[in-house]
């Protein structure tokens, strides 16, 4: 700070230098802070704490393939022709020499043949696409799992679901721009769908599409969203979503001098700013060796849309895969005729199962905040396993989600392991329903078995794996204590107990209760209790 | 907030009412959070010799940077695309690629490794807040909108506030309306879902070269995808093919079973199907001639040719339509008339009337 005798015009806030390069730098500082007061923004975040574990770095991931996305998709916007104009193909891949293709998938075409490292922009853009909706998905289990989506953060998990949204939508816009043969089949795929709704299907198809399947409009609507809409509303979703971050603070896992009230780690100035900025590098770096040497998306194999050929195997984008699984799974002859019109319960089913699990996945911290009535700020992230009913949920969720998305290769899987197509689609559709149940009640078991080594080994410490031999000629196993750090890390988690039911200030007993009693129920029935300091000093006691 | 230390372990209390913990137990003895490990050095910190190595390892991290960075421009010029030579646009993306990579990943792993080996690792706490406005805040923000409210009478004129309301409600229409035309205006999809261009005496021609089929061709476990002739000329040409395209198959007479209207359908135990599956209108291209089956390769719906093209396994739910063809006087192969039901993916008023009608 500048003394009282001195200026602030001349000197500024910032410290007086004496090298030259500090003297500009502190010139520049003074400069912006004069025309900004940066200095009050920068001495609140300079010294900001991040906590520290490899998983809090999912969601960095997904933070810097979208910038190279954004780097990656300008670079093409340049070239990109966004119109289903016919013309002749005459680029460099001789095979397509003179056919006719849309002007979306000539330019698409000469950016992978014929502009220099144009192929290498359009694979980065396609790897980093497919690593930001990977590492959103990753970094939502993480959040899950964890119970970081507690109050005070769920409305940042719903911000989030709504990014992995916009990115799936985002992913889908853009893997339908070039307009080659495989994402021609999935618009049509997509028309189809469209028209199962009822009533406004047929006219919702019609006006997307600017008439009929697939018209000449698609692509460059497509294109406006893929570029514009969607990512504006992405940058937009995803700035509040830092913001929460930095309103609410991270979370840390328990551990020693971590308490709820407290946030321990690295300052971001210098620390977490170079692990940040390096991580960034490190993260376009991998997406840029990975676009130079795999093929992705080779458009030039598929060849220009057409409605009569397609080739077998064909399946999505990894990403969209649960959802075309959910379609293959409907069961056969689910059509009705209601009143004279046609509802396509075999297209509607598979929606609504997807949109159900979309908005459970969405809705879940809020029901957990029922569930547990707990109104207090959730600052530690839970090992999984102290929380067994929302691990095992979680892990039932997963394998839904895998058994829609192994049924977007069921041919794959029937050809590669010369399987019926049939017993494998059959397969699927029981294990969609019996899956999650049984990956629900393993994960509870398993968890609950973890928690009571822990217990176990918190108490009683670590098999060391020394046989000794008494005086008395038995052999005991030697347990080595935990000290007090790791102890902590085992014994500090949050207990809850299930709910009674108890009638109101009315002295009635609402539905409400009782239903919340019975989730109460179901989720804390079979809990393992904390070590208490009680057991703690008996079980030293014992030893000694 | 020294007070909150007596509530329990991982809860956050604000000043005033303490939140409510739900369900949670909150235990009587709790095990004392035994605060902050000693720190442990690394050996960055204690050994010179380690720190210097360490130094020299990030800056030479940082110099392969920018020689990737350099290397990449002077491939690019190096190893341009030659026009025509597909292999001259591999090495262009490998080498450009690759260099690009080193000089990213240069900087990133050097970065990193600085933070981790040189950068000072003690962690430091900070103290949270409740995320909630301080009470004074709170106070402050609530007299705000009731000073708002009273200047504006938003709460007293009711009039005023309700019509605003009802106003904001219509205003939204015109937004929809001007959607209507996103598609064309004179048409209307449930008309232009009724028809192709197949019609009486439509030759069938193959797809894509055009040649009409001649009935004598067509042997037995044969398989052809069929456009009708002349869909080349129409400016609409995908949209037509995208309703017209058509499987042809000769099945012997004595495995096709045919209903009694529709004998004279086929010819010769020649049948054509329209190739649009009836579940979300991918082509139905996989044809397994021993069975008869049509297999959809997007969702796996199977059809049975034989027998009227019915669904026997997918989520499809309608038989493929028939198209009913028969032979001109020269034989080669013509509609004897339009589909008799739309083709391709159901739709709500698909059983309704022609809207154009």
């Amino acid at each position: 700070m500048t003394t009282t005798t001195e200026p602030t015009a001349t000197r500024g806030p910032f410290a007086d230098p004496t090298s030259g390069t500090a003297r500009f730098t502190t010139a520049a500082a003074n400069y912006i802070d004069e025309r900004t007061s940066i200095s009050g923004f920068v001495k609140e975040l300079g010294r900001k704490i991040f906590p520290d574990h490899w998983s809090f770095m999912l969601g960095e991931v997904a933070l810097y393939s979208f910038i190279v996305i954004l780097l990656s998709g300008t670079f093409l916007t340049f070239f990109f022709e966004p119109a289903m104009t016919p013309t002749h193909y005459e680029g460099t891949f001789a095979p397509m020499k003179g056919l006719e293709v849309s002007a979306a998938f000539d330019s698409a075409m000469n950016i992978s043949f014929d502009v220099r490292g144009g192929l290498l922009m359009r694979q980065v853009h396609h790897w980093a696409a497919l690593l930001f909706i990977s590492s959103i998905g990753l970094h939502m289990l993480r959040i899950f799992f964890t119970g970081a989506f507690r109050k005070p953060r769920e409305l940042n998990w719903v911000i989030g679901f709504l990014l992995f949204v916009l990115a799936l939508a985002e992913g889908f816009t853009g893997y339908s721009l070039p307009d080659d043969l495989l994402s021609g089949n999935g618009l049509r795929i997509i028309d189809g769908m469209v028209k199962g709704i009822p009533v406004i299907g047929t006219w919702i198809s019609y006006l997307l599409f600017g008439g009929e399947f697939p018209g000449t409009d698609i692509v460059p609507r497509l294109f406006v969203l893929h570029i514009l809409l969607l990512p504006a509303i992405l940058v937009a979703a995803l700035g509040l979503h830092l913001v929460l971050l930095v309103v609410n603070k991270h979370t840390q896992f328990a551990g020693p001098g971590r308490t709820n009230e407290n946030v321990v780690g690295v300052p971001i100035l210098p620390t977490f700013a170079a692990k940040a900025a390096g991580f960034f590098f490190i993260v376009f770096g991998i997406i840029v060796l990975i676009a130079s040497l795999f093929t992705i998306n080779p458009i030039w194999n598929y060849g220009p849309y057409d409605p009569s050929p397609v080739s077998a195997g064909t399946q999505p984008d990894w990403y969209i895969g649960f959802a075309d699984g959910a379609l293959r799974l409907a069961p056969t002859h689910l059509e009705v005729v209601w009143f004279g019109y046609t509802v396509s319960w075999n297209i509607l089913l598979p929606i609504l199962v997807l949109v159900v699990f979309l908005a459970a996945v969405a809705a879940y911290p809020f029901l957990e905040a029922w569930v547990t009535g707990d109104k207090r700020e959730h600052h530690i992230a839970d090992r999984p396993r102290n929380a067994p009913t929302r691990t095992a949920i979680g892990a039932a969720g997963v394998v839904f989600y895998a058994v829609l998305w192994a049924a977007a290769s069921s041919d794959l899987i029937a050809t590669h392991f010369k399987l019926t197509i049939e017993g494998v689609i059959v397969s699927l559709q029981i294990l969609l329903i019996i899956g999650p149940i049984i990956a629900y009640q393993v994960t509870k078991r398993v968890c609950i078995g973890l928690q009571k080594k822990d217990r176990e080994i918190a108490l009683h410490g670590y098999e060391s794996g020394r046989i000794v031999r008494m005086p008395s000629g038995e052999y005991i196993e030697v347990h080595q204590p935990l000290d007090e750090y790791d102890r902590w890390r085992l014994t500090s988690y949050n207990e809850y107990k299930p709910l009674v039911v108890r009638p109101n200030a009315q002295g009635r007993i609402t539905a409400a209760t009782r239903v919340r009693a019975g989730f109460s129920r179901w989720f804390f029935e079979d809990r393992i209790v904390p070590v208490s300091k009680g057991e703690l000093e008996s079980a030293h006691h014992d030893h000694h | 907030m020294a007070d909150v230390k007596d509530a329990a372990p991982g809860s956050a209390v604000e000043p005033v009412a303490p939140a409510s913990a739900g369900t949670a137990v909150v235990p009587s003895e709790v095990i004392e959070n035994p605060g902050f490990p000693p720190h442990r050095p690394r050996i960055t910190d204690v050994d010179p010799a380690k720190e210097a190595l360490a130094q020299r390892r990030v800056t030479g991290l940082f110099f392969i940077s920018i020689i990737g960075s350099v290397l990449a421009a002077a491939f690019y010029i190096a190893f341009p695309i030659v026009p025509g030579d597909i292999a001259s646009v591999r090495v262009n993306t490998l080498t450009v690629g690759l260099a690009m990579a080193f000089s990213l990943l240069g900087i990133g792993i050097g970065t990193v490794h600085w933070a981790k080996a040189l950068i000072s690792d003690i962690e430091i706490p900070e103290d949270r807040h409740t995320t909630k406005g301080k009470p004074e805040t709170v106070a402050r923000v609530s007299e705000i909108f009731t000073q708002a409210n009273e200047e504006s009478g938003f709460g007293r004129r009711t009039l005023i506030r309700n019509s605003l309301i009802g106003a904001l409600v219509f205003f939204p229409l015109p937004g929809i309306v001007l959607f209507r035309d996103l598609a064309p205006a004179n048409e209307e999809p449930n008309s232009l879902l009724r028809h192709t261009l197949w019609d009486k005496n439509v030759r069938l021609t193959r797809d894509p070269d055009g040649t009409p089929v001649r009935a004598a061709d067509v042997v037995y476990g044969s398989a052809y995808h069929i456009i009708p002739e002349g869909i080349e000329e129409h400016e609409d040409y995908l949209e037509q093919k995208a309703k017209a395209a058509v499987l042809l198959m000769r099945i012997r007479p004595e495995d096709l079973h045919e209903e009694d209207y529709k004998k004279s359908w086929s010819y010769d135990g020649i049948v054509a199907y329209s190739k649009i599956c009836t579940h979300v209108g991918c082509p139905v291209a996989l044809y397994e001639q021993q069975t008869h089956h049509l297999l959809c390769p997007c969702h796996q719906s199977e059809f049975d040719v034989s027998d009227g093209a019915k669904v026997i396994f997918g989520p499809a739910s309608r038989p493929l339509p028939q198209l009913p063809i028969t032979v001109d006087a020269d034989g080669y192969l013509v509609a004897r008339s339009d589909f008799h039901e739309p083709v391709g993916p159901s739709f709500w008023e698909r059983l309704g009337e022609d809207g154009r009608k």
